[in-house]
């Protein structure tokens, strides 16, 4: 036991003796700052944007949300046990999706508009066709050993997960089957987002690190620190050179790709919650936030400045999502409405 | 949504900020000479002092704040629902009545700030006195909890019954209308912290996470081993320098370059379908339309994704390939992202065609491919994968963006349909505000329950004291 234990104290010390060169190696390429390239930026000003829309029907708590590709619809999960998918132009409910289990956690739209997915305590993602007559289930994903907590699609034939089971995976449709298993966080996965050109993806978890997953290889290319709790939220910079991720430490931050480290902090001290979840406008000029506080806060990306606030939720916001065509953005909170705004 | 109160200070952070901002309003609210007038209620023949009615709350509120009757009540509703003032009449029913229905002020000493997190302990005195009070006639909900409770911390039973009675004969010797508003306020206080089922549960933290992660996975030998590995591939990265990355082209100018394409921060034309109603943009964007908008081809210049991202854009560009007799390459491209996002069974099948028609050797569309990834990628359709065309692929790709693209960007092709392109008009927002059609959201599909009816002030207030029993959201 004793010489185990030496052992293992010994590769420790030996890890912890790398991660340090890391960051040395990363502060010696830190010469420039997002403060100075940005300095010569017009400032964005104070961003008001109205509430133009109160979608109601869900009976209890809102988990998740996620837009389609035509900006238009867009479905929510709740713990009321549906799934809704709304035409957010009309308010309209489309189509409702009972759940088997109703502990659901996240929720996502297949580009082509065919399918949607979701997944929660039940450790299964649930893949439904809803341009049948009636939602009919196409695939259960049952492997994980842990809670889904989030799932997007690539494609028709293949969808990624992340669960509380520490891992994220790739999925196969057709034949309902791990492709691959991206194994390396080793805390609950909380959140993951597809990159733009899609050969990538990026995972938060609740050892407060991001990672940068290489699709075809399996491996984990980067992982990036410097948040002190679980991060609940990421998402790519449109350019996909960059990621931003929101964290249960109040705060949210911005990591250059190439770089290799954090180039931005968005945190004020009068902001006391945490983020559950994020969004950026098309231009990724605005990051939309969605705090514990029961507000969404608007940070100017590029300056780090707080420059507006929707408030209007009696609850947490949960989910934050704007569509691709950018119109506005749309929250969703656990008093189980969905609010729109721009 | 870390849950974990204690662990890491989580909780009381997060919901905490809520709250105190609730308190402040309740002490200006009782702020002798600023706020609220009290009066005496009537609670059948008792008076009950220093009550006031929903109308004076929401009343108070519109001039402290200078806020609508709207805003009022929602603030006030929420005052109510987070137990900071409750209600005397129909005490389950946590909701602001904008009339003369008589509300008071919950005492300091069971703000749910204060006592958080309600003890079990407490709440088996409290059902306890209630029991011996009522003679065992508690709701069934509580009746339940009750026996669960007796079960579970059955060892300091006797405790709990002793401090019940304590507390019912300390109570008698109170003057009647005091003890009422103890009863009131205490009641009120287990009404939050303990909800009924079907009533929702306010301070619900949602999923409890694990304190450490070391739960999840082993950090033993092999753990670190894996570690160092990943450690020394990390050190020997390339890393660019900050000053390159930040400046320049990268983000900075990507926003300014796409400020346009922002609809949130600069606004769309003809107009935003969310705030005008009217479907024009999506319409003049659509997939096929007879003549793009000007913003949609000027996009396309942005980059080479952009371009080929837009069905329209990739049209236009194998019509001028079509003129250079290099339309193979984006045919190829085209078959290659098919295969990669394809369905699987048909990978094997896919790959074939692609080799018949372009890699074989005098194939009909022959693409030019360095001898090299040639050699790779032959050997590799001998065992075809999703991925095994990529190499192939990105050689294409990078042709056309550094040969075609650019070229067609300069075409007349494209400067015409650019100089054709239309630049719609921003249409003026509806005068008269009654003319907006009023949208209501539709019943649900699958409807089961009764939902209130939207966009009135009461939508809220009825759809928060919850008569479905799926919300099931509490403890």
């Amino acid at each position: 036991m004793a010489a185990e234990k030496a052992e293992i104290d010994a590769l420790k010390k030996e890890c912890d003796g790398l991660r340090t060169k890391i960051e040395a190696a990363r502060k010696a390429v830190n010469d420039g700052s997002m403060s100075a390239a940005a300095g010569g930026v017009a400032s964005v000003g104070r961003v008001q944007l109205k509430n133009r829309k109160t979608l109601k029907g869900h009976l209890a708590k809102i988990y998740s949300l996620h837009w389609a590709a035509d900006s238009r619809q867009m479905v929510s999960a709740s713990q009321d046990g549906k799934l809704l998918i709304w035409d957010c132009f009309t308010g309209n409910k489309l189509v409702a999706v009972p759940l088997k289990s109703a502990w659901v956690m996240s929720v996502a739209f297949a580009p082509s508009g065919n399918l949607v997915a979701s997944g929660g305590l039940d450790n299964m993602c649930t893949v439904y066709n809803i341009k049948a007559a009636s939602p009919k289930t196409l695939r259960e994903l049952d492997a994980h050993t842990g809670y889904l907590s989030c799932c997007r699609f690539l494609s028709d034939s293949e969808i990624l997960t992340a669960s509380g089971d520490t891992t994220c995976c790739l999925w196969d449709l057709e034949t309902g089957k791990q492709k691959t298993v991206f194994t390396n966080h080793i805390g609950d996965c909380m959140s993951l987002a597809l990159s733009p050109d899609q050969n990538t993806f990026i995972s938060g978890a609740c050892d407060s690190l991001a990672k940068l997953w290489d699709l075809r290889e399996g491996t984990c290319k980067q992982t990036f620190s410097g948040h002190t709790s679980d991060i609940n939220a990421i998402a790519f910079f449109p350019n996909g050179h960059a990621i931003v991720t929101g964290s249960d430490d109040c705060s949210c931050k911005m990591y250059d790709l190439r770089s290799d480290q954090e180039v931005i902090g968005y945190q004020d001290s009068s902001l006391n919650a945490g983020v559950t979840s994020l969004a950026l406008s098309n231009s990724g000029r605005l990051i939309f936030a969605g705090y514990d506080d029961f507000n969404c806060h608007i940070w100017d990306t590029l300056k780090g400045e707080k420059v507006g606030v929707l408030s209007g939720h009696d609850n947490r916001v949960s989910c934050t999502g704007v569509p691709e065509d950018g119109m506005g953005v749309c929250t969703g909170s656990w008093d189980s409405f969905l609010k729109l705004w721009n | 949504m870390t849950i974990n109160t204690l662990a890491k200070g989580g909780w009381n952070r997060e919901q905490m900020s809520c709250f105190r901002k609730m308190e402040k309003v309740i002490v200006s609210m009782q702020d002798p000479d600023m706020g609220m007038k009290m009066r005496n209620q009537r609670l059948l023949i008792t008076v009950i002092p220093h009550a006031m009615t929903g109308r004076d709350i929401i009343d108070w509120l519109i001039q402290k704040y200078n806020i609508c009757d709207e805003e009022a009540l929602h603030v006030g509703g929420m005052l109510v629902r987070y137990g900071y003032i409750y209600p005397l009449k129909e005490p389950r029913s946590l909701v602001l009545r904008p009339d003369e229905s008589p509300y008071r002020f919950q005492t300091p000493y069971f703000w749910t700030s204060t006592r958080w997190p309600a003890s079990e302990l407490d709440y088996a005195i409290y059902l306890a006195k209630k029991n011996i009070r009522k003679q065992g006639e508690l709701m069934e909900y509580e009746k339940e909890r009750y026996s669960v409770l007796n079960k579970r911390i059955n060892h300091t039973w006797d405790f709990v019954v002793m401090q019940a009675r304590e507390q019912l004969r300390a109570s008698k010797q109170r003057r009647k209308a005091d003890r009422i508003v103890l009863e009131c306020q205490e009641q009120a206080y287990w009404l939050i912290n303990r909800p009924p089922s079907g009533m929702r549960n306010m301070l619900d933290m949602g999923l409890e996470r694990p304190n450490t992660f070391s739960s999840r996975v082993t950090l033993n030998s092999d753990y670190y081993k894996n570690e160092i590995e990943n450690c020394k591939r990390a050190l020997g990265r390339n890393r660019v320098k900050s000053s390159i990355c930040l400046e320049g082209y990268v983000f900075v100018k990507y926003s300014e370059q796409y400020l346009n394409h922002d609809p949130i921060m600069q606004g769309c034309l003809p107009s935003n379908p969310w705030i005008s109603d009217d479907t024009a943009h999506w319409t003049m964007n659509a997939e096929v339309v007879p003549t793009p908008t000007r913003l949609r081809v000027e996009r396309w210049s942005f980059s080479f994704m952009e371009l080929l991202n837009d069905s329209m854009g990739k049209r236009e560009f194998m019509t001028y390939l079509e003129k250079e007799f290099s339309a193979e390459n984006l045919c190829f491209w085209q078959a290659c992202e098919d295969i990669r996002h394809g369905e699987s069974s048909r990978i094997i099948q896919k790959v074939e065609e692609i080799y018949k028609n372009f890699l074989a050797p005098g194939a009909a569309r022959w693409v030019n491919i360095d001898s090299k990834t040639m050699d790779k990628t032959l050997t590799g359709i001998r065992h075809p994968h999703r991925f095994v065309m990529d190499d192939a692929q990105m050689h294409i790709y990078f042709l056309m963006k550094k040969d075609s693209y650019p070229r067609y960007l300069k075409s007349d092709l494209y400067k015409n349909l650019l100089a054709k392109a239309i630049v719609p008009q921003e249409s003026k927002k509806s005068v008269f505000p009654f003319m907006r059609r009023q949208r209501h959201a539709s019943p649900s599909p699958a409807q089961v329950v009764t939902q209130a009816t939207e966009e009135d002030g009461h939508a809220k207030g009825a759809g928060e004291a919850g008569t479905n029993s799926a919300a099931g959201s509490h403890a």
